[in-house]
């Protein structure tokens, strides 16, 4: 079977579980062999809701799809309700995804709350190529705090940052000392995803030699809305179809 | 069964057609699926300049009922559409072409149509006088029957393809507006553009659009969109491109019942890309369902 960049599909949940404050993972059963990507999207449809729901793409092996989602609106509230046999609609293979070209040997990820998931599944593919894959990951508390076993699991260097100090490293992803001694911005190519102010802080801190996965509130997902374009150096970009991913050189001043 | 229509003697295949704004220049739908099952595509909506349109964010949820967006006529401008966009949309698709224009005032109206009245590539102009989310333009040439019927005349001079004026439902007497675009000489019109809305985020106290307010589109507006359509459908001659809600075939005959030939898709294609070829599919199943022969028999049949 081959598949288009993009398919429209049905996927059937095999459990969707609270993993940290506010945080759920859903793991869903479907098609195997899609040419799905990491730093990738997915948009779902919620009954209830008009416009689909774009999540990043967790990890997709063997075909079974992980998204970690945060309740933050009814439209996820509703995703978090949902049982373990019930089918969702959704589209897949969206937005351009990580460039794995550019890694390097170290290559370092940094992820804040929920944009720790698609960093997941590129620390996974970046390890089977022998990587050795240096990790930050930054939540606001100790009760938001996900994933930091499964990435050491992938034999990653790890190293979490809470705001409030309650775990890990206190302060920013831009306190870690993963990197101290190590940091050459020239010769460290990092891949981050996060909120805006986090992402300043990184670029600020690590320079232009990345990429950054963008989230903007989105119409269709495919690129035919222009409801997320974004203004960078290289003209107008749709987020969800030119990226999410963009290499920081890219961008304008966040 | 019968499925084509004809809008000024130009004939469609089927009346389904994805609306200007929600379908680009074609390209994402023609990675899902052959466009040529369409009856018409009328590409993003195109301007004199380029433009980069609103602030982020342009899009709020409407609880299932619909969306707002406000993006701004967010388009490269008529020379890249012109030289780049509509040579790539004919090599995927061989159907009848709607160039949906836009304009800060008549000169613009009238350069972008003298342009796309040379573009070999389009059969209809789509001349959008609706647009709810540009200041100082666009929907103030839809809210008066004078300026409606200026930019008419206007744009009529300068081509002698068919034009279509998209209306805007955001107006005291839309049939008063359908009859001065006829009179200056409009070939069809198209209705509805999508109906100013708003929401706020209760939680930040503030208006979810970055533009305040933005165009209501989706199934909620479904029920505005026929009745606007019949009202004008009795009341002028010229053919009636219906739009507004439509995301199946069933509403696709319940437009034409109500008195428009053609029927134009929107929001529909962002939640489900695949909505246009099945609603197209669906079609002809429906067509015995309620025993239509030929689809041109129910235009207007409910007066």
């Amino acid at each position: 079977m081959c598949y288009l960049e993009t398919n429209k599909m049905i996927f059937t949940i095999l459990s969707n579980e609270l993993i940290a404050k506010h945080v759920w993972r859903m793991r869903l059963a479907g098609a195997e062999g899609l040419p799905i990507r990491s730093g990738q999207f997915v948009e779902i449809a919620v009954p209830g809701q008009y416009l689909r729901r774009p999540i990043s793409v967790c990890d997709y092996a063997e075909g079974v799809l992980t998204i970690i989602y945060k309740v933050v609106g009814v439209g996820t509230d509703a995703m978090s309700q949902w049982q373990a046999g019930q089918q969702v609609d959704m589209l897949v293979g969206l937005g351009n995804g990580y460039d794995l070209a550019c890694a390097g040997e170290r290559p370092l990820l940094i992820g804040g709350g929920v944009g720790v998931p698609p960093l997941y599944m590129l620390a996974r593919v970046l390890r089977e190529q022998g990587k050795q894959v240096r990790v930050i990951l930054g939540f606001n508390t100790k009760d938001e705090v996900f994933y930091e076993e499964e990435f050491r699991a992938l034999g990653c260097e790890v190293e979490v940052t809470t705001v409030d100090g309650s775990y890990g490293t206190k302060g920013f992803v831009t306190e870690a000392r993963l990197d101290e001694g190590l940091r050459n911005p020239c010769s460290t190519y990092y891949y981050s995803c996060g909120p805006l102010p986090m992402l300043k802080a990184v670029i600020g801190h690590w320079g232009e030699q990345g990429e950054v996965s963008m989230e903007e509130r989105m119409g269709c997902g495919f690129g035919a809305c222009m409801g997320c374009s974004i203004q960078t150096k290289e003209g107008t970009k749709r987020v969800c179809k030119d990226g999410p991913v963009f290499k920081t050189q890219e961008l304008k001043t966040l | 069964m019968n499925t084509t229509v004809s809008l000024s003697n130009i004939e469609l295949r089927n009346p389904v057609i994805p609306a200007s704004g929600t379908y680009g220049f074609g390209e994402e739908f023609a990675a899902l699926y052959d466009l040529n099952v369409l009856g018409g595509i009328s590409f993003k909506g195109t301007t004199r300049e380029a433009r980069y349109g609103n602030a982020l964010p342009r899009i709020a949820e409407c609880g299932g009922y619909g969306m707002l967006n406000a993006v701004g006529l967010q388009n490269p401008g008529v020379e890249h559409v012109v030289a780049h966009e509509l040579p790539r949309l004919r090599e995927l698709y061989n159907g009848v072409v709607l160039a949906n224009v836009s304009g800060f005032s008549i000169d613009d109206y009238v350069y972008t149509c003298e342009r796309m009245d040379k573009a070999p590539e389009v059969d209809i102009i789509e001349v959008n006088i609706s647009c709810p989310n540009v200041h100082n333009g666009g929907m103030a040439f839809g809210t008066q029957p004078e300026a409606a019927a200026e930019v008419t005349r206007a744009v009529k001079a300068v081509t002698h393809k068919p034009v279509y004026m998209k209306l805007s439902p955001n107006v005291t007497d839309i049939v008063a507006i359908a009859r001065a675009c006829e009179e200056a000489g409009a070939d069809g019109l198209c209705l509805i553009n999508t109906i100013l809305g708003m929401r706020i985020d209760i939680r930040r106290r503030r208006p979810v659009l970055a533009n305040r307010y933005g165009g209501y589109s989706g199934p909620g507006v479904f029920p505005v969109a026929l009745r606007m359509v019949n009202q004008v459908a009795r009341a002028v001659q010229v053919p009636i491109i219906g739009c507004g809600g439509v995301e199946k075939a069933e509403d696709v005959v319940e437009m034409m019942m109500a008195g428009a030939t053609a029927v134009e898709v929107g929001a529909a294609n962002l939640v489900n890309p695949m909505a246009c070829k099945e609603i197209v599919e669906r079609l002809p199943c429906l067509m015995e369902e309620l025993g239509i022969e030929k689809l041109t028999d129910i235009i207007g049949i409910v007066r």
